[in-house]
């Protein structure tokens, strides 16, 4: 970033996303500058997580363009998966393995070499409080403690670009400051960019240097915190994003496989 | 340890060797033919064709304990999508194509694993393989495995949800096994029966199985292999593919 002319990590042009009638995406575009934290805020069923899917090579784009570290991940997807790491919204552990298991599994598939991965998956273990356990099943797990472990595994490898899509949900406060202040330490140091979605305004706030707002598939804001707040006379992100989003409640769109968030509603609506 | 290959084989066998209710499950079936078919129509074989049929049945029944488990570990991959871990392999940097042979090395491990024991539980009932040609044998059933964890992948990729499984064991798995000749001599079967036979893969593995673990042979060592390496490797090419192509 010093000095330099900042480049563009990610570059979305018009990007759209079709599951037969329903328009996921709907000709998003955006850039993320290098060693940035970009935050994607939205309601239920905006199209975030299909937005990271695309980025991920893990769905194809109906249309669009899209460069992620100067690589088209449509075209060349082993190439653009070297430059990134995940944590998944949904759960993705295997639940036959050991906690420590699962974070080897991840080290290797990621390069992590050999004389390293002890070092690393032990410093992640501890730093997310499990490593007592880490010889326990992940199926023996609370579904906090699971969500701890796929966070400590997606930064056991050093991405270029760190996808976080809702990292927080269903952390205790204590864990979710931890794990914010480590991001903020390795964006600073190793200039990784992030690239995360939450629900949390207040952690978006703290975290993003920009944000995009995005509702049915659009992108219908863009800014700094303080620009979007500016825009709507919002006194916090908060009140701004509800002003442009609208105070409906959206829920049958809402991502299907999202099981945590669907269990949340089931248990609101009692 | 450095391999995504071999760290994918690792989970599998782990998974196996770690559900053990699956490992004693699967072992039921086979022993129920053994017993159930080995001693029942042992004297009606007997008659007709002169020898013991356990002989001419274990080759069978190897065969299909290596189909069931191997395309059990195929099919997996659904449950994998389900729970959610497939993501996590397939967005990272490795080829699909190392991820899905790790896969089917695996599974085909867990199925020549299960093979073994069958054989061994069938000499204990009073099969008497000629040993010779035992390192053949397990030619055979690494590519019986690997036809079928091939396949049970190749489906999986196409399939979301399990809903498709019991028209998998059904229509496919099923027929598969009861028209490859693992259970009667296919040279006395009537002529249409014969040529659906030829159409059946598992029909050259039961053939080549039954070759070199007891001389008894419909086409010949020479032409088992070849068929079962020919559409083993034809298989994983597709399975390869099908599973590069998954989008979650
Ligand atoms: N595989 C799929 N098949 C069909 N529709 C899908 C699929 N995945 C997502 N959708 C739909 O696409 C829309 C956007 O979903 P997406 O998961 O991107 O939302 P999101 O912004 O991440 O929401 P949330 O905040 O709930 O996670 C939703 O209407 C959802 O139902
Ligand atoms: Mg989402």
């Amino acid at each position: 970033m010093e000095g330099k002319k900042e480049e563009n990590i990610i570059e979305v042009k018009n990007l759209v996303k079709k599951f037969g009638e329903l328009t996921a995406v709907n000709g998003v575009s955006f850039e993320v500058k290098k060693g940035e934290v970009f935050a994607f805020l939205g309601p239920n069923g905006a199209g975030k997580s299909t937005t990271i899917k695309i980025l991920t090579t893990l769905l194809n784009p109906t249309s669009g363009e899209i460069i992620l570290d100067g690589i088209n991940p449509e075209k060349d997807k082993n190439k653009a998966r070297k430059s990134f790491g995940i944590v998944f919204q949904d759960p993705s552990l295997d639940d036959d393995l050991t906690a420590y298991e699962n974070l080897e599994f991840h080290a290797v598939f990621y390069g992590v070499p050999e004389k390293d991965r002890k070092e690393r998956i032990e410093k992640m273990l501890k730093f997310v409080e499990l490593w007592e356990r880490k010889d326990s099943l992940v199926k023996t797990f609370s579904g906090g403690m699971k969500r701890r472990l796929e966070i400590a595994r997606g930064l056991i490898h050093h991405p270029k670009i760190l996808f976080l899509d809702e990292p927080t949900v269903g952390l205790d406060p204590q864990t979710r400051n931890h794990l914010w202040g480590f991001i903020k330490e390795m964006n600073k140091e190793e200039g990784m960019t992030v690239f995360m979605t939450t629900h949390y305004m207040e952690e978006a706030e703290e975290v993003a240097n920009r944000i995009a707002i995005m509702d049915h598939g659009k992108i219908i804001e863009k800014g700094t915190a303080k620009e979007l707040k500016k825009k709507t006379k919002a006194k916090n992100l908060e009140d701004a994003f509800l002003k442009l989003t609208g105070h409906e409640i959206r829920d049958e769109s809402a991502s299907g496989l999202d099981h945590l968030r669907s269990h949340a509603r089931a248990w609101g609506r009692r | 340890m450095n391999s995504p290959v071999y760290t994918m084989w690792l989970r599998q066998v782990k998974k196996y060797l770690r559900s053990k209710p699956r490992m004693i499950g699967s072992l039921g079936q086979p022993i129920l033919f053994l017993v159930a078919l080995g001693f029942g129509l042992g004297s009606l074989y007997q008659s007709a064709n002169g020898g013991n049929f356990i002989d001419f049945l274990a080759p069978g029944i190897i065969a299909m304990s290596i189909l069931f488990t191997s395309m059990f570990t195929g099919i997996e991959v659904i449950w994998d999508r389900q729970f959610g871990f497939l993501k996590e392999t397939l967005v990272a940097p490795v080829t699909r194509f190392k991820i899905m042979f790790g896969r089917t090395l695996g599974g085909a491990t867990t199925g020549i694993f299960q093979g073994i024991l069958v054989l061994i539980i069938a000499a204990i009932i009073g099969f008497r393989p000629e040993l010779a040609l035992i390192p053949l044998s397990i030619i055979f059933m690494i590519l019986i495995g690997l036809f079928f964890t091939s396949l049970g992948t190749a489906i999986a990729s196409k399939l979301e949800d399990m809903q498709g499984f019991n028209l998998i064991m059904n229509f496919l798995v099923m027929p598969l096994f009861f028209l490859s000749g693992a259970l009667f001599p296919l040279q006395d079967a009537p002529e249409f029966l014969k040529i659906i036979s030829y159409f059946d893969p598992l029909t050259y593995g039961v053939d080549g199985l039954r070759a070199t673990l007891t001389g008894m042979s419909q086409f010949g060592i020479g032409l088992d292999l070849v068929v079962c390496t020919v559409l083993t490797l034809i298989v994983l090419w597709i399975g390869a593919k099908l599973f590069s192509d998954i989008q979650i």
